[in-house]
């Protein structure tokens, strides 16, 4: 029960640090705070169980996961190519794989339609061989999400496997493993939580992705149209349903941070 | 380096020998490892020598974890320098030992067969039999982090013997244990040693480790094999001030003319051996006597003026290091240090009798 014994010299924070400091917490706080003052409570039960928002809502569940999945599928490997091989031009790789994290996800909307689009560089095969089509498909939302969600995972697993002590891949192939069952049965496991920290992290990017789902896929109700879209939509002709709906991202996200506090809020 | 490639397999005979035959290139920058290792089945040889002079850089050869700039690799007259390490029957035993922190100490075990197409059931059955056999039997589902450093050893033991290798490694297998454990695990490595009816070689930098464990030492310094014999050979006729240093030996170069040998250090000194042309000469620092004024009347003739530098505690000894005419070091009781007086800068005269004295051809 005794007290910690006060600290010597002059307690408390130097005034030119706390007021920027207190400013800026109320700056990240208040819009939030605000948020639930205004959010319409009353009418929220009917406003979030109205068939359009649970439509965009599994949707964006659905598209943010299955997102997620692609990211785990190929930024895996990719993590680990970078972490564990020497290449020449490794460090422009990793740029490359890094860019859209810093792209306007508008210009990478852009950029997916010349890539993927009907008549774009690799599009119009797809079209014409397969009879596939991308742009405006639900399935072009999972790929407009994937491609800015997917560098977060990258990142996070390359630095979990750049931590991790290499050696243990070396004993798994003194004992017989090949290369890749090393990779599966030794590694995987081990860098496993930086693995889950990543897909979380990209799951959240790719749910509240906007901007290159937009671009790539439209707006859609029921196709392509994830929360984020049907929150700005509303804002227009609904204030008080893009209220709700910004609620509804809001709790996720909230569940998220929660989710990873063990991992990131303790750290340091 | 094209000399020091294998001749091609038409030409040669195919070797009936078994056991290891190596010569052991590896380049890196400005270091470069050249070693030359040969064992019979049953042998266990030790690389001894300072850190850095690239014992594990030649165990991690023989294992496939690093590539021979030359030489060859040979393992029962099979050619080992291009198979990848998946595929050599070697098993090592890494320093930390490198437990598969996320499996149980049976499925560490198993691992090895199971990699090399052991079905589950079976290789977990053998695995069970390893851990019996290094009397963990009740530690098999216990993850490495339970384990403590002498049992999580045995298990590295057991993982890597469970593959049944024809040479089997071992990087500096006592030196993540503490005093206390040491003892014991040593004595249960050399029983498991003397078991296993390959090749072994171990890494350490401790000369007692080496001169326990293995029948063969081979002293690395630099890079280079510097000598190699029987532990106790080696403990004898030391070549090296490293090696002379690591057995708690003053060790001298010099020509010798009879019972006299002329020093490279200066000196010359009086020995019972009668040899000619230049030899080593060796003696423990226990047969040094100090004293504060000169001895009359002693029987030692050799007698050197000398200051000492440093005194350190050895065992229940003191270790007295000393400069003058002939660089050394001498053991003395506490009471005997106290008595003399000694600290840094005392002038003394060192003598030692010539029969405690050991001189070998260099």
């Amino acid at each position: 029960m005794t007290a910690p014994p006060p600290r010597p010299g002059r307690g408390g924070a130097p005034l030119p640090l706390l007021l920027p400091a207190l400013a800026g917490l109320v700056f990240l706080v208040l819009p939030l705070v605000a948020l639930l003052v205004r959010a319409p409570w009353r009418s929220m039960p009917e406003l979030l169980t109205s068939a359009e928002v649970w439509q965009a809502l599994r949707l964006s569940l659905v598209c943010a996961t299955a997102a997620t999945a692609v990211s785990l599928v190929l930024g895996v490997p990719l993590a680990w190519l970078l972490a564990r091989v020497e290449f020449r031009g490794r460090g422009l790789v990793r740029a490359l794989v890094t860019l859209p994290l810093v792209l306007p996800p508008v210009v990478g909307g852009v950029a997916l339609l010349m890539a993927l689009g009907r008549n774009g560089v690799v599009g119009r095969w797809l079209d014409s061989w397969f009879g596939l089509t991308l742009p405006f498909t639900t399935t072009g939302v999972v790929i407009a999400e994937a491609f800015v969600a997917m560098p977060f995972l990258v990142i996070s697993v390359e630095g979990t496997l750049r931590a991790a002590d290499p050696r243990y891949e070396e004993a798994a192939t003194t004992l017989g493993a090949s290369r890749f069952t090393a990779f599966r049965r030794v590694t995987l496991p081990l860098i496993a939580p930086g693995v889950a920290a990543g897909a979380v992290l990209a799951w959240a990017r790719a749910l509240g992705e906007f901007g290159a789902t937009i671009t790539f896929a439209g707006n859609f109700p029921g196709r392509t149209q994830t929360m984020p879209l049907a929150v700005y939509l509303a804002l227009q002709n609904d204030p008080e349903a893009a209220i709700a709906l910004s609620l509804v991202l809001l709790a996720v996200s909230v569940a998220v941070l929660a989710g990873l506090r063990d991992r990131w809020m303790t750290a340091s | 380096m094209t000399a020091d490639d294998p001749a091609p397999a038409a030409v040669s005979a195919p070797l009936p020998a078994e056991g290891l035959d190596a010569r052991l290139v590896v380049e890196r920058g400005a270091f470069r490892l050249d070693v030359a290792l040969s064992a019979a089945p049953g042998d266990v040889v030790a690389l001894l020598g300072p850190n850095g002079a690239g014992k594990t850089t030649a165990l991690r050869a023989l294992a496939g974890l690093v590539p021979l700039s030359a030489g060859h690799l040979r393992l029962d007259g099979v050619p080992l320098e291009r198979t990848p390490p998946e595929d050599r029957p070697v098993g090592v035993v890494f320093q930390d030992y490198l437990l598969f922190p996320h499996l149980s100490a049976l499925d560490n075990v198993a691992f090895g067969p199971r990699c090399r197409g052991v079905g589950r059931a079976r290789a977990r059955a053998q695995a069970a039999e390893w851990l019996e056999r290094m009397g963990l039997a009740e530690h098999a589902a216990s993850k490495p982090r339970r384990l403590s450093g002498g049992q999580a050893q045995r298990v590295a033991l057991a993982r890597a013997l469970a593959t049944h290798p024809r040479l089997l490694l071992l990087d500096e297998p006592l030196a993540a244990l503490d005093a206390r454990t040491r003892l014991d695990v040593r004595a249960r490595l050399r029983h498991h040693l003397a078991e296993f009816e390959a090749v072994a070689v171990l890494v350490t930098h401790d000369p007692l480790d080496a001169m326990v464990l293995a029948d063969h030492l081979v002293v690395i310094e630099d890079g280079r094999s510097v000598q190699e014999g029987g532990p106790s050979d080696i403990a004898r006729h030391p070549r090296t001030d490293y090696i002379a240093h690591l057995v708690g030996l003053n060790l001298y170069r010099g020509e010798a003319a009879g019972h006299t040998v002329r020093l490279d250090a200066g000196p010359a000194i009086t020995t019972t051996e009668d040899l000619t042309g230049p030899v080593f000469v060796a003696f423990p620092p226990s047969a040094v006597t100090l004293h504060r004024d000169r001895p009359t009347g002693s029987s030692a003739r050799n007698l050197w003026r000398c200051e000492v530098t440093g005194l350190e505690t050895h065992g229940d000894q003191i270790r007295i290091a000393l400069t003058g005419e002939l660089p050394l070091a001498a053991d003395l009781t506490t009471l005997a240090a106290a008595e003399l007086g000694l600290r840094s800068g005392t002038p003394v005269w060192a003598t030692v009798k010539a029969a405690q004295t050991h001189a070998y051809p260099a």
